[in-house]
């Protein structure tokens, strides 16, 4: 029977640990983990990023739950050890499950150093360690203007960036003269100083705080020589401290961390510690690199494999503050046995400190570009002899060492990834034997850059390097979704295959995960099937909220109807008719939309179908991944320098493909000239009228990526625009993605590509087949509304209930 | 005033369709009865929990869960907890199928 292997702590050195541990052998251990945080395993170093606005909370999650259930994981999220209780082998939870072991891993990580001040209890001062943190900051943002970060070091300076973007005014307390002085120096800190307070941050340096002020919440904070600030925020960024209260209460040897020996062992054997809270001779680690050794080494002690015995660890720091670049490891002061090589350019914000001792490098400080830090970092450990070196590569000028940024000249041994210490070999035999062929598969096998990703660009380099022309930047394989491990063309592939049909067929067959899928699925397979057979009887529950109902939603629940009003002309008849439904349903507002037509907003769902009737319009499909609009000018009709009918052209085009699937939503302008009054340039479909013809622009967008569309070609008939449009729709529902705009998939699939498919005549007329035979299985989703009473039942019926009299 | 609970008949269970929530008005309180692929009844009360608000009658059903229409978050119509990364609590009301009646006791 497998043993019982117990877990304090969530985080990303104990999961590594975990990891290591499954990969030498998956069966040996009953693994149970205790994470106090209500969340699966995430990268926090990656927590500012959250802060600043760049990623969400799912984004950085390392280990989906779904992780934890295929590997047999019992997780206790939300869930706090109280004690440890080594003589009967159990650790007690603070909802008092007692829960056996036969081996212990403490990994309890670090907390805020709160500063003993008066005052440091109230609310409104906060840590900056975890989710909850990053909330509490993004929560008081919306109310609140002023924050104080006590702290200069790194992580108090990303709180500040942080909190800059949140858009609140900062201030940076800090006790010395110079800002991160554990990895810079004094001209790099004073350069970092110059550059954030340009960004906005006032700094209050050489500045000692002693007393927080307000009633219950944070009003101001009182600094030793007697001054005050205001402060709605105190971000408390002084240090962590490596936490140990379980650890001490059960009993272990604890001096500033649990003590461990070489094999992550504390002072109660079968009990380990690992990570942040871990102290091996004497130190405390607070970088991922090192921890993620220390896991290493205790897996393979645990699992009883051989292992060498973990000494410690040099690290360089390798950091990004508020888009600067930072690099420090070694010493970082000069003294009269050290020689230092400097290159200092004021003018690009750039420089670099090399320590040199008995022709050894001893320190590397770089500010602003720190591309030669992983060869620096090398010779120092290596203990490499300079004294031959004529010149240092890092004086010359910019873009002139380019041979050492080359991926080929890098030695197989140099570091790639430092934080999970993957080097340049591992990567390269990992692609050949694996056959990998992207960024994220690399990190899937390899770990290399899975912690803090900015290695991501060279670990991209020594793929193309190593694949040569196989290697296709844009097409990483990514699941469908968590459901599968299916890529969207593997899933695609299957469906063809093995002639499958409907939704639940296809989850079915393909072993999905969870069995009736999720939100990103669902509704992709429900478009790949209808993409694939043009009869596809479609899976309505499948679909997303507005597609579903055929309306869009609103926050409270209502919903919006916008009819169809062909390339945005209407008619005194219509806009009557949207006045007089709107005056009877009491519609609280009309809205002009982005696509030249008229939007009803704010109408309960049970009256959906009565003012669908009563407009006696079709759906405008404004809440669709279809053809929304064709937005037109007026053109040749009534203007003075319109070349061509744009109203009549935009029409027709809006007939033609209105309610037909895509994978994304499309949005088409007809211009009748250049000046290009419909924004043909931001559409991703746009045609622009001019003498004798028509130019079709493809893979514009105005929306999230903006960008201008391209021009695929110059057609002389509208005929001809009709078919090139068709055989280009058809090919971008043949080969998206779904949820992939026109925009990303024809940067992806290329321009030229395209060009070359719409130059094949006869391919041209498949794909207007069959996209034509597709258009077919379509009806008008209000009217059969309005006329199948099951419809109307079953999606916007309510069930009014009456209590009975008592 | 008494607040004893009371079993009240909402809904026919061969009337009710399977795979779409159906909003169900007990007097002011909106309740959203889901029958599920395996048969079962759940009612939840037709809010959700994410911060901005929100009703969850239009949201797509998977096995014992929901998913908010309008956030996305995943919600157990089991004991309304939300899943994990995101957190909250929706009301769950207990169901009874007696023959073929749905009750809620309320």
């Amino acid at each position: 029977m497998a043993k019982k292997l117990v877990m304090i702590g969530n985080g990303m050195a104990g999961i590594r640990t975990i990891e290591e541990i499954l990969k030498i052998n998956r069966n040996l251990y009953e693994i149970t983990i205790f994470g106090k945080e209500p969340h699966p395993n995430y990268n926090r170093i990656q927590l500012s990023t959250v802060l600043q606005g760049d990623t969400t909370i799912n984004d950085i999650i390392l280990n989906d739950l779904a992780w934890y259930e295929e590997n047999g994981i019992q997780l206790y999220t939300g869930e706090e050890v109280i004690q440890i209780n080594p003589e009967r082998k159990v650790v007690i939870s603070d909802i008092g499950r007692e829960t056996p072991y036969d081996e212990l891993i403490l990994a309890t990580g670090s907390v805020p150093f709160i500063l003993p001040i008066p005052g440091a209890d109230k609310h409104g001062v906060t840590g900056f360690r975890d989710i909850q943190d990053c909330e509490t900051m993004i929560e008081t943002s919306k109310k609140y203007k002023k924050a104080v970060v006590i702290g200069g070091g790194l992580l108090g300076l990303e709180a500040a960036r942080g909190l800059l973007n949140l858009g609140m005014e900062v201030d940076v307390v800090h006790l010395l003269e110079h800002l991160m002085e554990k990895q810079l120096d004094e001209t790099a800190s004073k350069m970092l100083e110059k550059e954030l307070a340009a960004q906005g941050m006032n700094f209050l340096m050489k500045t000692e705080t002693a007393e927080i002020i307000g009633s219950e919440r944070v009003e101001g904070i009182r600094f030793k020589d007697g001054s005050e600030t205001k402060a709605d925020l105190v971000v408390m960024a002084v240090g962590i401290v490596p936490n140990v209260r379980l650890a001490k209460d059960g009993g272990l040897y604890v001096n500033r961390g649990i003590v461990v020996d070489d094999y992550m062992q504390t002072s109660i054997p079968g009990v380990y510690a690992v990570g942040e809270c871990a102290e091996h001779r004497e130190i405390t680690y607070g970088l991922v690199a090192p921890l993620y050794e220390q896991g290493k080494v205790l897996a393979e002690h645990i699992c009883g494999i051989p292992t060498k015995r973990y000494e410690g660890s040099v690290t360089g720091t390798q950091l990004k503050v508020s888009d600067v670049d930072l690099y420090s490891a070694g010493e970082i002061f000069e003294d009269n046995t050290t020689k230092a090589v400097k290159v200092h350019n004021e003018f690009d914000g750039i420089y670099k400190k090399v320590l040199i001792r008995d022709n050894r490098i001893v320190g590397i400080v770089l500010y602003g570009n720190t591309s030669d830090s992983s060869r620096l970092y090398r010779m120092m450990i290596k203990q490499e002899d300079i004294q031959s070196m004529t010149n240092f590569a890092f004086l010359q000028a910019e873009g002139g060492n380019a041979e050492n940024n080359d991926v080929a000249s890098m030695p197989d041994d140099e570091l790639v990834c430092g934080c999970n210490g993957v080097t340049k070999g591992t990567i390269v035999e990992a692609i050949k034997t694996q056959g990998l062929t992207s960024v994220a598969e690399v990190g899937g096998c390899t770990n290399a850059g899975r912690s803090c990703g900015r290695c991501k660009p060279l670990i991209s380099n020594i793929l193309e390097y190593t694949l040569g022309d196989e290697f296709d930047k844009t097409a990483p394989k990514e699941t469908l979704c968590t459901c599968t491990t299916l890529s969207r063309d593997e899933v695609v592939a299957e469906i063809r295959e093995k002639g499958l049909t409907n939704v639940k067929e296809v989850m079915n067959v393909l072993g999905w995960k969870q069995e009736e899928g999720c939100t990103k699925c669902r509704p992709a397979l429900n478009y790949y099937l209808g993409m694939i057979y043009p009869e596809y009887k479609d899976d309505r529950d499948s679909r997303l909220v507005n597609e579903k109902m055929h309306a869009n939603i609103q926050k409270d629940g209502t919903y919006t109807v916008v009819p169809r009003m062909y390339g945005g002309v209407t008619n005194a008849e219509d806009l009557k008719k949207i006045a007089e439904v709107a005056e009877k349903y009491n519609v609280p507002l009309l809205k002009l939309t982005g696509g030249q037509r008229i939007a009803l907003m704010g109408i309960k769902k049970d009256e959906l179908p009565d003012i669908w009737e009563e407009l006696g319009m079709p759906s405008g499909y404004a809440y669709g991944k279809t053809l929304r609009t064709v937005k037109t000018c007026v053109g040749a009709k009534f203007c003075r320098y319109g070349t061509q009918d744009s109203m009549g052209l935009g029409i027709e085009l809006e007939k033609r493909f209105e309610r037909l699937d895509t994978p994304h939503k499309v949005k088409m302008g007809v211009s009748a000239c250049p000046r290009n009054c419909a924004e043909s340039g931001i559409k991703d479909v746009g045609i622009v009228g001019i003498d004798g013809g028509w130019e079709i622009y493809v893979g514009g967008n105005g929306g999230t990526d903006l960008k201008a569309a391209d021009l695929l070609t110059t057609v002389k008939t509208e005929e001809e625009v009709y078919t090139l449009v068709g055989a280009y729709l058809q090919y971008y529902r043949e080969t998206a993605a779904y949820l992939e705009r026109t925009s990303k998939w024809l940067e992806r699939v290329g321009l030229e590509h395209v060009k070359e498919v719409l130059s094949d005549k006869s391919f041209v007329k498949d794909l207007n087949e069959r996209i034509n035979k597709t258009l077919e299985r379509y009806s008008e989703p209000w009217k059969d509304a309005i006329e199948d009473k099951e419809i109307r039942d079953r999606y916007y019926t309510t069930r009014k209930v009456t209590l009975p009299i008592q | 005033m008494t607040t004893m609970k009371t079993k009240i008949k909402v809904a026919t269970y061969s009337e009710l369709p399977t795979g779409i929530g159906q909003l169900a008005l007990v007097e002011d309180e909106e309740i959203v009865l889901f029958k599920l692929t395996n048969g079962d009844v759940r009612a939840i009360e037709n809010k959700s929990p994410h911060p901005k608000g929100g009703t969850l009658t239009d949201g797509l059903i998977s096995g014992n869960f929901v998913y908010c229409p309008v956030y996305d978050i995943k919600i157990s119509l089991i004991d309304g907890n939300v899943q994990a990364p995101d957190k909250g609590l929706v009301k769950v009301y207990q169901v009874f199928i007696e023959g073929n009646d749905i009750y809620l006791e309320l």
